[in-house]
């Protein structure tokens, strides 16, 4: 981060410039929208614009492109932990205890014999 | 008693106290709007307000800019105009909510509605908070350039990374609640 006039009065067009740039990606996530891509294609689009903002955001509004050891360190942590939170729903899928099973017919082999 | 390394650096981090604390902070934000988005993935899966908070993000980043340049006057008006694009994107929340309750499409609609109005009505608190801040910074805390103006400039860096999170939040917000 610039904290010498010279450095941050340097940073001002490109404040405005990235300021530009979300917009545009704004404009480019509705317009792909309209083009009724499938679900799956669709949702991978909108969050590779999503993610290329948030990082401009990040990198140049929250001077993360230029920080101490210790705030990467905060958020590294925090990234691990976020990716084990948004696992935990998965958990739930996947967990089968408690689900009833499938009942079996008078006579029928469990096995299907 | 006064508080320690609030506009020198601590020698251990090369921090001051308060942007190790204001990035923890948005740290525990993550978590809590993280644990609210992953309630979204097992579901079958306003840009008007994305171009506010944008904005908003650029003028407050400015505001900031403007008090490392010394040049008061402009940082007011950026301060200002932040606090004024928060202001629409809420009024405009209003008439979004108003439609859809007019529609009969509470939050006990269905799971989606739920997750939508509890996602934005989080955010939409912080954008409250947000506001709260920018008032006393624009109001009374004002006084304190004067006294300390790098104290004052430390306390608006804090407040723009707060905002710069809230719009990022929106940034992922935006198209999974309104488009897909």
């Amino acid at each position: 981060m610039h904290s010498d006039p010279a450095g941050v009065r340097a940073s001002l067009r490109k404040y405005v410039m990235i300021g530009a740039a979300l917009l545009v990606f704004t404009v480019i996530t509705v317009a792909a929208n309209r083009l009724h891509l499938a679900v799956p294609f669709a949702i991978t689009v909108a969050l590779i614009i999503a993610v290329t903002k948030g990082s401009m955001v990040a990198a140049v509004f929250m001077h993360l492109s230029n920080e101490k050891k210790w705030i990467y360190g905060a958020l590294l942590l925090t990234a691990i932990f976020f990716a084990v939170l948004m696992s935990v729903p998965f958990f739930t899928i996947m967990d089968s205890i408690g689900t009833p099973q499938p009942a079996i017919g008078v006579g029928e082999h469990p096995a299907g014999h | 008693m006064n508080i320690p390394y609030t506009v020198e650096e601590r020698p251990d981090s090369g921090l001051a106290n308060g942007k190790l604390g204001i990035w923890l902070f948005l740290a525990s934000e993550v978590m809590l709007f993280g644990a609210l988005f992953s309630t979204y993935i097992i579901l079958p899966l306003g840009a008007l307000n994305t171009v506010l908070l944008i904005s908003s993000s650029v003028t407050m980043v400015m505001a900031w800019a403007m008090l490392k340049l010394h040049n008061w006057g402009r940082h007011r008006l950026y301060l200002l105009a932040t606090f004024a694009l928060a202001g629409i994107f809420l009024v405009n929340k209003y008439f979004e909510y108003s439609d859809h309750l007019a529609r009969g499409e509470g939050p006990s609609h269905s799971t989606f509605l739920a997750i939508y109005f509890t996602l934005t009505g989080l955010h939409g608190l912080h954008i409250v908070g947000g506001m709260v801040v920018m008032a006393y910074l624009l109001g009374p805390g004002a006084k304190l350039w004067k006294q300390n103006p790098d104290q004052f400039t430390n306390r608006i860096e804090y407040t723009g990374l707060y905002w710069h999170f809230v719009d990022l939040v929106w940034i992922f917000l935006f198209p999974v609640l309104y488009l897909l």
